[in-house]
């Protein structure tokens, strides 16, 4: 049952050959289970999702709901979820009760889902291997001694080993991209303004974008008609129509113009890597479509612009965490500054500490217009890019990692090398355009993702593809030995 | 680009982050090499680039200035490490 998909399980659920209630408690046998081998749940919320399944049971018995309603899906620990705990993979939260429900999770609550719990992440969405949480480390479903990238990693290796039918992440520089392609499911960053962040514990205000992580690119857009959409709560909220994402979905590929920028196949890709993604872009030339190179010349330039304006950005954002009106307080303060001090020490982890000093310096008086500045003007570089090949392809492919999933504990030692593997997936933040992580078969055992990048508010262009593909090939379908036991 | 253990310090005070020498030490080394790794952007001309702040380059949107939200003092204090008469409480600020 954990292997269905959405539209599946809401026909099932309709047809009464199932109760919410009954799928839910699936799933939490499942996380109990399971779940200790992966780590991926931070909470689990029994009771809320119990009394949600019986409401939905209620809703679908008079022939009411959504394809959503009664579906039980988990959401990354940055959503602030009213009553339950929300701790964003940090010690700093470790005892926080949101007084109040994200947008995000509020749509989801409307359209009737089941809330299983809230899942690890790297701490406050700084990671690429969600190593980085205070809550341990995720294992990767496909090979427990391997990461399941990040920082959306509890999301993605929960959705990959059955442990929820799909999953919410966010995606600042690559985090839900990167874990989807990690663990094999598929995901999509949304254009930036499309998702609201109101209640999603900020990171890089100008960069991050919630977005949904599922199976199949036909459960991603069931999961984005309920995320998408104008939240005045949120003061960068776009202000556009909402696409139908399901009924755009089987257009056919017939004529597609896909642009494979040649810095995203140079030094530093793995080859097994390359062979996957170029089979994957044969496939879409039998569906109709035309492949040319094309050229984003400054993707270099997106590692160090990033690492300047997210840290900034969080630096600013995570000043908030004084100790004074939640979060973590240090014991026996002897002042003030003492207590901002000692309470952020020990409430931060060291990477969320690095980046608060990294964009610290880069704010400073006298640095501004050398780091923020310069790194925005860059930013404008990247976003040129990527506005000129559009004119003249209707999406571009590429890998998003240059590696599959590596080794826990192989990149802790070197903040670079890590950040370095961010190469393919920055600039899209940059540019705030929207992209996919789409399985596109295994290199070195692990899966492999395939990116499709795309214009501002083409996310129906973007599942349209990758659900076509996804009709001919079974990747998507793929599920680890370790999820098949239970 | 480095930066001394002083230089780390001092964006530690700043920053409100209370770091031991052991933490100077290893931020010294990480921090240092972050900079090196940012350092390549000065190389590129950007004369004449405007900076993008907003990828969608939209404006701020205003709203008219009425209270919406109810007050929900208790809510907000619950989660709170010390309050005392429906007040955030802190150390002594003032003698």
């Amino acid at each position: 049952m954990f292997e269905q998909s959405i539209s599946t399980l809401a026909q099932k659920l309709r047809n009464k050959d199932i109760s919410s209630v009954e799928l839910t408690r699936h799933f939490l046998a499942r996380i109990a289970k399971l779940d200790p081998q992966l780590n991926s749940y931070i909470t689990v919320s029994e009771q809320r999702a119990l009394e949600q399944a019986a409401a939905a049971d209620t809703l679908l018995q008079n022939g009411k709901g959504s394809s959503l309603t009664g579906i039980p899906i988990a959401h990354k620990d940055l959503f602030c979820t009213q009553g339950t705990l929300t701790t964003c993979g940090s010690k700093m939260l470790n005892n926080f009760i949101p007084p109040y429900e994200s947008t995000v999770t509020s749509r989801f609550q409307q359209a009737g889902a089941v809330m299983l719990g809230k899942t690890n992440m790297d701490e406050f969405a700084m990671g690429s291997s969600n190593e980085n949480s205070f809550y341990g480390a995720v294992k990767n479903p496909w090979n427990l001694d391997m990461v399941p990238g990040g920082s959306s990693g509890g999301s993605a290796a929960a959705v990959a080993a059955g442990l929820a039918v799909a999953a919410t992440g966010t995606d600042t520089g690559g985090s839900i991209r990167q874990p989807a392609s990690f663990c094999g499911i598929t995901g999509l960053k949304p254009t930036y303004g499309r998702v609201s962040r109101f209640g999603m514990i900020a990171y890089a205000s100008s960069l991050d974008q919630g977005g949904p992580m599922a199976k199949s690119a036909e459960d991603c857009a069931h999961l984005m008609q309920a995320m998408a959409g104008f939240d005045d709560k949120d003061s960068t909220s776009a202000e556009q129509a909402v696409d139908d994402y399901v009924a755009n979905l089987n257009a056919p590929l017939t004529g597609l113009k896909i642009g494979l920028p040649k810095e995203y196949f140079g030094e530093g890709l793995d080859s097994a890597v390359a062979d996957v993604i170029m089979t994957a872009v044969k496939e879409f030339e039998k569906l109709g479509a035309t492949v040319k190179e094309i050229s984003l010349p400054n993707l270099q330039l997106s590692i160090p612009s990033y690492y300047v304006i997210a840290p900034s950005e969080a630096s600013s954002n995570l000043s908030r965490f004084d100790g004074v009106r939640f979060g973590h307080r240090c014991d026996d303060p002897k002042d003030l500054l003492d207590m901002y001090m000692r309470s952020r020490a020990e409430g931060f982890g060291t990477e969320v500490q690095k980046r608060i000093m990294v964009g610290t310096y880069a704010l400073s008086e006298g640095y501004y217009d050398a780091y923020y500045l310069k790194a925005q003007k860059i930013r404008r570089l990247i976003k040129e890019d990527f506005v000129k090949a559009l004119e003249e392809v209707d999406v571009i492919m590429g890998p998003v990692a240059p590696t599959t999933a590596f080794g826990l504990g192989s990149k802790t030692s070197d903040p670079v090398a890590m950040y370095l593997e961010d190469i393919y997936t920055l600039s899209v933040n940059l540019a705030g355009i929207p992209a996919m992580s789409v399985p596109a078969g295994f290199a070195n055992g692990m899966p492999v993702g395939l990116q499709v990048m795309g214009n501002y508010f083409a996310e129906a262009k973007l599942l349209n593809v990758a659900h076509q593909y996804q009709q001919h090939t079974d990747w998507h379908l793929q599920t680890p030995t370790m999820a098949k036991g239970a | 680009m480095s930066i001394d253990k002083q230089d780390v310090q001092k964006i530690a005070h700043l920053a409100r982050l209370a770091l031991t020498e052991e933490d100077a030490d290893q931020y010294q080394h990480s921090l240092s090499s972050i900079l090196s790794l940012v350092e390549q952007m000065q190389s590129i001309d950007t004369d004449g680039v405007e900076p993008l702040s907003n990828p969608l380059e939209m404006t701020q949107r205003l709203r008219e200035d009425l209270v919406t939200e109810e007050n929900r003092r208790d809510a907000f204090l619950a989660n709170a490490p010390q309050t005392e008469a429906g007040l955030f409480l802190v150390p002594k600020v003032i003698d």
